[in-house]
């Protein structure tokens, strides 16, 4: 006997949420409400993505936990140890060794793979609130498939700057029915997310929602004929450690006086990219 | 009155039946093999173990046609605490497909709340990857499943994003057909 519920949760919290996981595959991209859990980790970070890594988890996963794309930060360390404790998993920084990965605000730059479930950590689920802060109205508009509001939101922004002034959380339509928010994953990672053959479970604790893209979803983000999307980052930047230059950068300062560099958001990455091109060199 | 066992180690065994079942919902038309329960005839062990993992007290269940006897009656008294129900009040549903009868009579959830719908179990029908061609999320190119009845299902997926979602049971194995796939003809 153990004494903690196996992956922490009891077991008809994770029946709910199984069940809700199952109908969320179903519909995707539309929200399926469930009864959040208080999880012991800091409120914020991710009660909603921890309680469904929670619910998917069995003790021959391999765990990956990535915040902002790196896996040594003091929360995705936490976290990953949190999982090994309560579920015995094994866990890997590795993006090709991970069955189940958690992730806030990043997609990995390595193609996720067939049989791989990437669980995000969402804070606010629904992408038309920023129009309307009525949960009765925005349910309504999504039962009716009512995106006018939103389509004259995104076309007022590229009349003030040009274009879509979104950097993160930008709105996909998936499988041309549900309007659908990301989280707030940087645009660059928004192409990743179409037709992946990894399934995708989103989960916002505080407002108790799950969504789902199961693989293979025809996943659009939203654009105009005359504004198509574009997936941008900075133009002509290079990781200044591995020299990348597909992948998404973060600028870091590198001293008191305003030196500055970029490097590869996703740490597996760039060091992956590292030992292959230490082992040329060798 | 005897009663079969449950799960050996109930949270172990019911999230590795749910990661299988998980991997069927989102591959429609995948058959996959789960673990083999003992329940009372004739529900068989993949649907038994479907229900040991995802049905309770808060999730009433309709038991159809000849699943609906005596001793699986008690078994789900005893393992699972859900209220018996008609087919308008079904959470979940259990039986051969003639005996769960029309879809229209189970709860196919609302515009605003597409997930209050039923799932159906649908037990004892042999699965082959032929008959029907499935397109749509979860399946790359183009899947096939053998289904009982096309016309009925395509009517359930053509109400998208209201309709059932199936679970097609059989011995050990299982396939998932949600509301999201589209059914091409067989
Ligand atoms: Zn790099």
């Amino acid at each position: 006997m153990t004494d903690y519920n196996f992956a922490y949760l009891d077991e008809a919290t994770k029946r709910m949420l199984r069940r809700a996981i199952l109908k969320a595959v179903a519909i995707p991209g539309y929200q399926v409400p469930f009864s959040s859990r208080e999880m012991p980790m800091p409120y914020g970070w991710g009660t909603g993505g921890v309680q469904v890594t929670a619910a998917c988890l069995v003790p021959e996963d391999t765990l990956k936990v990535i915040d902002q794309g790196a896996d040594d930060t003091t929360n995705a360390v936490s976290i990953r140890n949190f999982f090994a404790r309560v579920a015995r998993v094994t866990t890997t920084e590795a993006t090709a060794e991970a069955s189940v990965i958690q992730t806030r605000h990043r997609i990995p730059e390595r193609p996720l793979t067939d049989g791989q479930i990437l669980v995000f950590q969402v804070p606010i689920p629904e992408p038309l609130r920023f129009l309307e802060p009525r949960e009765t109205e925005t349910r309504t508009m999504h039962a009716l498939e009512d995106y006018g509001l939103m389509q004259v939101r995104l076309y007022e922004d590229i009349a003030r700057h040009g274009e879509i002034a979104r950097a993160y959380a930008y709105p996909v339509r998936v499988e041309g029915r549900y309007i659908m928010d990301p989280s707030p994953i940087p645009k660059f990672d928004n192409p990743k997310l179409d037709r992946s053959p990894a399934l995708h479970l989103f989960g916002a604790g505080r407002e108790g929602r799950i969504y789902a893209l199961p693989p293979h979803t025809r996943v659009e983000s939203l654009d105009f004929e005359d504004y198509p999307f574009t997936a941008s980052k900075a133009a002509g930047q290079r990781c200044a450690i591995c020299g990348a230059e597909d992948s998404y950068l973060d600028e870091v300062i590198t001293d008191d006086a305003g030196g500055r560099m970029f490097v590869c958001s996703d740490t597996d990455y760039c060091a992956t990219r590292v030992a292959a091109q230490a082992e040329d060199a060798a | 009155m005897q009663l079969t066992q449950g799960f050996a180690d109930p949270a172990i065994d019911a999230a590795r039946v749910f990661r299988i079942v998980l991997d069927a919902m989102s591959h429609p038309g995948r058959i996959v093999a789960l673990p083999g329960i003992d329940a009372p005839a004739p529900c068989s062990p993949a649907a038994a173990s479907v229900l040991l993992t995802l049905v309770d007290g808060t999730t009433p269940l309709h038991l159809a046609g000849a699943h609906d006897c005596d001793a699986m009656r008690d078994w789900v008294r005893f393992h699972l605490g859900a209220p018996l129900v008609g087919p308008q009040g079904a959470a979940f549903a259990l039986g051969t497909w003639p005996a769960l009868g029309p879809l229209s009579a189970y709860p196919q959830g609302s515009a605003e709340y597409p997930d209050r719908s039923a799932t159906l179990i649908v037990d004892g029908a042999e699965l082959r990857r032929e008959g029907a061609r499935l397109t749509g999320p979860g399946i790359a190119h183009e899947a096939f499943l053998t289904l009982p009845d096309v016309a009925a299902l395509q009517a359930n997926a053509a109400q998208f994003p209201r309709g059932l979602d199936i679970l097609f049971t059989s011995g050990t194995q299982l396939a998932a057909l949600p509301r999201s796939t589209r059914i091409g003809g067989a």
